[in-house]
């Protein structure tokens, strides 16, 4: 058994209080493994810290208690085998969409012309070949999202983060940009070694480059899947996303409680798997679960207001 | 005579026009009230005191007639005070980032400086202007210097402002992609501060030009606030009157060229009424 891609050890995440009053506890106590080339999606009521375990998943929040592992070693400082796509706007609006596509591998230090090539590549397959040329604010918020995708996707992480990514989309664009996620991923999957593009040996390109944030050490155990730890407050995505949906209950001092493997077959189509009776059946077992934690999550907000 | 009304009558696309003939109308007024005898003296006790305190128009366009055509000798005042408002606008601007990008990102120095830039920035730095002079002599330097002070306050608030306010997500972001510290300096807080800088560049250009003629009109050998000073000194209002009315259509013509550069400059920000696209 290899270690898994992603696992948080009994995490927890307390935020210190202005004037020395009691700390607020985010996540308490929270166990949660990712293996390679899995898609888990965690789901909670608002406000339940999930963005706080992304955070520290991401090594941009240290755990106040528990460790972060990936593949086995403990993360110290930011995840450099990750790649994260944040819920808010998060492109760089100086730069065109090319631009925010070849930061992540000037970053890393890859030549001007290799960043450009493989930059181009992946806005093709995010269908946005025509717009390089654009500026963030020129783009529709789809769009947008497609750019942060190839952003992220073009470093080839191995480990994928996803924070809410599709919460401010409209649901057609949001069904269309889910379906691109699934088919990017299961290709990512499915690839011998590494992604499949239309120029073939190009993609090999951050490889030679020496760019690759595996470093050498690790290079041999290189992961072919892809593991996605992709947080929604929405049962329907998470259910038809993923390989397992990890449900939290309302913060504060959220924990994990419940857990279902989604056995729906791959690939899927996220508009039309919604119809079919398994996944109407997992939908009604999880929501059982999730129901209560919702209504304590609503009961607690109308208590603080 | 009513077609012809509503043909002229001001909207929108005979503005220019109007504003035009406002232009005229002032300029006529004023001829009228100041030519001696051309009507009847009312304010003053005699006919010439009115063209004496407020000039006379056509004198004042002949005046810049013999600046521009005839002698020909303005430009290189013009040129003195053109280079003394780059001068400053530059070092200003450079000095201002350079300080704001600083502060911003060390919170411990700025904690540590905060009164000193805030009691600079208090102090009216037209009175430096004298020290200035002395430090620096009355050729160009002691205006750049005067102009730098005016101007490195604004950039500085602006860049100081601009770090502070970089989105964390788009910081998070960038660190995610896997920028250094320098990198983040360089591709997200530069970035991000030049556009405030850029918000406030028709204010420091019209500061700079500020300091450039009012340290030329405190003491100096040449540049349009040198001529104003002279001809205040012999009392003739004309060509006073003609240098202010020279530099403000410089002033209208240096706001132009920034207003250019920045389009240019800024075209990754939404224009106004541009809004989402696609």
């Amino acid at each position: 058994m290899t270690a898994s891609a992603l696992r948080l050890e009994g995490v927890s995440c307390t935020f210190a209080a202005r004037e020395g009053a009691a700390g607020f506890t985010a996540v308490r106590d929270v166990t949660l493994a990712v293996e390679a080339g899995e898609f888990v999606s965690v789901v909670g009521p608002t406000g339940c810290g999930k963005s706080t375990l992304l955070n520290m998943a991401a090594g941009l929040l240290a755990p106040s208690a528990g460790a972060v592992r990936v593949f086995g070693e403990r993360l110290a400082g930011l995840n450099r085998r990750a790649g994260y796509m944040f819920q808010a706007e998060s492109l760089m609006p100086w730069r065109t969409a090319l631009g925010n596509v070849m930061a992540g591998l000037s970053f890393r230090g890859a030549s001007e012309a290799d960043a450009c090539a493989l930059a181009k590549q992946w806005l093709q397959r995010v269908g946005l070949a025509a717009f390089g040329d654009r500026y963030p604010h020129q783009l529709s918020g789809g769009m947008r999202k497609r750019v942060s995708l190839a952003q992220t996707l073009v470093l080839d992480p191995d480990i994928i983060l996803m924070d809410e990514p599709f919460s401010a989309l409209d649901i057609q664009t949001r069904q269309l940009m889910e379906n691109e996620v699934l088919d990017l991923w299961q290709g990512l999957s499915t690839a011998p070694g590494r992604v499949v593009s239309p120029a073939g040996a190009r993609s090999a390109a951050p490889e030679q480059a020496g760019l690759s944030p595996r470093g050498a050490a690790s290079g041999a155990s290189q992961a072919v899947r892809k593991a996605v730890l992709f947080i929604t407050h929405d049962l329907d995505e998470a259910i038809a996303l993923s390989d397992r949906v990890v449900i939290l209950s309302a913060g504060p001092g959220s924990r994990v409680v419940g857990e279902f493997r989604i056995d729906l077959e791959r690939p899927r189509d996220v508009a039309e798997i919604r119809a079919t009776p398994r996944f109407v059946e997992l939908h009604k077992a999880i929501w059982d679960v999730l129901r209560e934690e919702v209504l304590a999550g609503y009961q607690q907000q109308l208590a603080k207001a | 005579m009513t077609a012809m009304w509503r043909y002229i009558k001001p909207r929108r696309a005979t503005l220019r026009l109007w504003q035009l003939v406002l232009l005229a109308l002032l300029f006529a007024a004023w001829h009228v009230l100041t030519v001696p005898g051309l009507i009847p003296h009312f304010l003053f006790s005699d006919d010439n005191q009115a063209a004496f305190f407020f000039g006379e128009p056509l004198k004042i366009f002949d005046r810049i007639r013999h600046w521009f055509l005839v002698d020909a000798d303005i430009y290189k005042h013009l040129a003195v005070t053109l280079w003394e408002t780059v001068l400053a606008f530059a070092i200003g601007t450079v000095l201002g980032l350079a300080t704001g990008l600083w502060l911003a990102l060390s919170p411990l120095a700025a904690a540590l400086l905060d009164p000193y830039i805030k009691a600079l920035n208090a102090m009216p730095r037209v009175i430096l202007a004298p020290i200035f002079a002395v430090w620096f002599g009355l050729g160009v330097a002691s205006k750049v210097a005067l102009g730098v002070t005016l101007v490195f306050f604004i950039v500085f608030f602006n860049v100081y402002q601009g770090v502070k306010e970089v989105s964390p997500v788009i910081l998070a972001n960038a660190r995610m992609l896997g920028a250094s510290r320098r990198q983040l300096l360089r591709h997200v807080y530069l970035p991000s501060a030049t556009s405030w800088v850029f918000s406030s560049l028709h204010t420091s250009v019209g500061l700079a030009f500020v300091g450039a003629v009012v340290g030329e009109y405190l003491g100096s050998a040449q540049g349009v606030g040198y001529l104003i000073l002279q001809a205040e000194g012999s009392f003739d209002i004309n060509t006073v009157m003609a240098g202010i009315l020279v530099l403000t259509v410089f002033a209208l013509v240096l706001d132009a060229l920034v207003g250019r550069v920045e389009k240019a400059l800024m075209k990754w920000q939404p224009q106004a009424g541009e809004g989402d696209k696609l």
